[in-house]
C-alpha cells in the first residue's frame, strides 16, 4: 500500500517513518502527480500558514479535496488538523473537509506547549500527547465523532475516512492512529 | 490533568515543526507581516539585521522589548529573538515577553567570553550556532533544542554556511565508523560529552534539528543548503537588504520546499531584482568574523 505524506513543510519524515514501520510504502507528496499514486494521506504538523500557501501554489488543494470526496483516508495532525478544518478562526480554511471550528495556538505561545497522557477510544494504552502551539476544537458538526478528549475538549476526531488530532502521535513513534487510517483504505 | 511544560520533547518538537521552512530576520512589524505573507515558518525579531550591525559597529544587544512585543502582535507564526552569548538575563527577559524561541547568537556582541547560557534552566527553547560537530554537541549539552550553522552572518555569502555544514557532516560520518571503545577519545577530541558522541555515532545524525544560517541570499542558496542535508534555513539580511523583499521571500520559501526540483528552482529564480550586495569573506579579515564568537 502506498501511504502518502504531504511533504511541503513540517515533520513529514516522522509520518513517513510511522507508515514504513507499519509495512506501508511511504510516498512524499509535493505535486498532484505524487498525490495520484497514493492510497491514503497524512498531513503533518508544521506551520499551517506556510503549508496553506505552498499547497495553493503547488495546485494541490483541488486534487486533495477530490480524493477525499472519493473516500481516500486522510490523517491530519496539528497543522494538518487546521488545514483540514471547515472553519478556522482568523484564517481562510484550506481544504474545508472536517466539520469543525478550530482556533490556532489556542493553548498559548511556545512556553505553554505541553505533554500529557491521552486516552484514545479503541487504543488499549495511554498515548503521550505532545501539544506544540496546538489548535483547540471549538465546535463540532453532527457527523464528527470525538475519539479522544483532554480536559473536556476533543483532541482526536473522526469524520468518515478522515481523522484529525491536535497533537503529534508521530513525534513519539505512536503508530495506532496511522494503523487505523490504513485500515480504512 | 498532569501537563508537563518545557520538556526537551516539547522544546525540540517545535523545531521539528519548523523543518522544511524558512525563518526570516525582521526588524519591524511590517517586515514581520511581509515574511508571514510570504510563507515564513517563523520570524526572528531584531533591532538591526546583521549587515547593518556589521556596517554600523558598536555593541549589538537584545532587541528593545517594545519591538519584540510589536512583532509578536503582528503575526501568528512563532517569533524568535536573539540574546547575547552568555547573557542569561536577556534570555530571562525574552522568556518573560513570551517569545517562542531564543537564538543565543554570535551576531550580537558576546556578554561572556567563557560560558554560554545554561539553557536547561529555561522553559523557552533555544537555538545555537555551530561551525563543527564539537560545538554543536556542546550547545546541545547546555540544553539547546535546535542547531544552526553559523555561516558568516550579514555577508550574503553562503560559503561559510557550506563549510560548516560539510564539516558537521564529515565529522558525523567519521564518528559512525568508530568502534565503541573509541568513543571516549573521540569525545575528548571533540570537546563534547561522551553520551552525545555515542548517540550521534549510533544514529548517524544530530539528535536535534539542524538549520542553515549565515550568508544565504537567494533561492539557489536555500536549495543548496537543503541538498547538503540541513532541515531548513534562516535568511537574515538576504531578504530585507535586497531590492524587492516580498517576491524574494516567496521564492526562497518555494525553493526550500522544492529543493530537489530544478524546474521549480528555475521558475522561482526569475525577476527577483537585486540581491543584497554581499561581501567576500577574505575582505573581513580575522577581526571581522562573527563566527569565531562562542566557545
Amino acid at each position: 500500500m502506498k501511504a502518502g505524506v504531504l511533504a511541503l513543510q513540517g515533520d513529514f519524515r516522522e509520518h513517513a517513518r510511522v507508515f514504513a514501520e507499519l509495512g506501508a510504502s511511504p510516498v512524499e507528496v509535493r505535486t498532484p502527480e505524487d498525490l495520484s499514486r497514493v492510497d491514503a494521506l497524512a498531513i503533518p504538523g508544521g506551520e499551517s500558514t506556510t503549508i496553506s500557501k505552498l499547497a495553493r501554489s503547488a495546485e494541490l488543494v483541488g486534487p486533495i479535496v477530490e480524493r477525499a470526496s472519493e473516500g481516500m483516508p486522510i490523517l491530519g495532525t496539528c497543522a494538518g488538523m487546521i488545514v483540514m478544518a471547515k472553519r478556522v478562526i482568523g484564517l481562510e480554511p484550506l481544504l474545508g473537509l472536517v466539520d469543525v471550528t478550530v482556533r490556532r495556538n489556542a493553548y498559548g505561545r511556545q512556553v505553554d506547549s505541553f505533554e500529557a497522557d491521552v486516552d484514545i477510544e479503541g487504543v488499549d494504552h495511554q498515548v503521550r500527547g505532545v501539544f506544540i502551539r496546538a489548535p483547540v476544537v471549538e465546535d463540532v458538526g453532527a457527523d464528527v465523532r470525538a475519539i479522544a478528549s483532554l480536559d473536556g475538549r476533543p483532541v482526536v476526531l473522526e469524520q468518515g475516512s478522515l481523522i484529525v488530532a491536535s497533537f503529534h502521535p508521530e513525534l513519539v513513534g505512536e503508530t495506532r492512529l496511522h494503523e487505523y487510517l490504513l485500515g480504512k483504505v | 490533568m498532569d501537563r508537563e511544560i518545557g520538556t526537551f520533547r516539547v522544546k525540540s518538537g517545535l523545531a521539528e515543526m519548523l523543518k522544511g521552512g524558512v525563518i526570516m530576520d525582521v526588524t519591524t512589524a511590517e517586515q514581520a507581516k511581509i515574511a508571514e505573507d510570504a510563507g515564513a515558518v517563523a520570524v526572528m525579531a531584531l533591532e538591526r539585521v546583521p549587515a547593518d550591525i556589521r556596517a554600523e559597529g558598536g555593541v549589538a544587544r537584545m532587541a528593545d522589548a517594545t519591538k519584540v512585543d510589536e512583532i509578536m502582535q503582528a503575526v501568528s507564526i512563532p517569533v524568535m529573538a536573539k540574546a547575547r552569548i552568555g547573557h542569561f538575563v536577556e534570555a530571562q527577559i525574552l522568556q518573560a515577553l513570551g517569545v517562542d524561541y531564543i537564538d543565543e547568537s554570535e551576531v550580537l556582541t558576546p556578554a561572556d567570553e567563557e560560558h554560554h547560557i545554561d539553557k536547561w534552566a529555561f522553559t523557552v527553547p533555544f537555538v545555537c550556532g555551530a561551525r563543527n560537530l564539537g560545538e554543536a554537541l556542546r550547545r546541545i549539552a547546555e540544553g539547546a533544542a535546535m542547531i544552526r550553522t553559523k555561516g558568516e552572518a550579514g555577508t550574503g555569502n553562503v560559503v561559510e554556511a557550506v563549510r560548516h555544514q560539510r564539516t558537521i557532516l564529515r565529522e558525523i560520518g567519521a564518528l559512525a565508523q568508530l568502534r565503541p571503545e573509541q568513543y571516549v577519545s573521540a569525545a575528548k577530541e571533540l570537546g563534547s560529552p561522551v553520551d552525545l558522541v555515542r548517540m550521534v555515532a549510533e544514529a548517524g545524525t544530530l539528535p536535534v534539528v539542524n538549520f542553515a544560517a549565515g550568508g544565504l541570499a537567494t533561492p539557489a542558496d536555500a536549495a543548496l543548503m537543503m541538498q547538503l542535508g540541513v532541515d531548513g534555513v534562516f535568511v537574515g539580511s538576504g531578504i530585507f537588504k535586497s531590492s524587492d523583499p516580498a517576491p524574494r521571500a516567496r521564492a526562497i520559501v518555494e525553493a526550500t520546499t522544492h529543493f530537489q526540483d530544478p524546474d521549480v528552482l528555475a521558475k522561482v529564480s526569475h525577476g527577483l531584482g537585486e540581491p543584497m550586495h554581499g561581501i567576500d569573506i577574505a575582505e573581513l579579515g580575522e577581526e571581522g568574523l562573527l563566527q569565531t564568537r562562542g566557545w
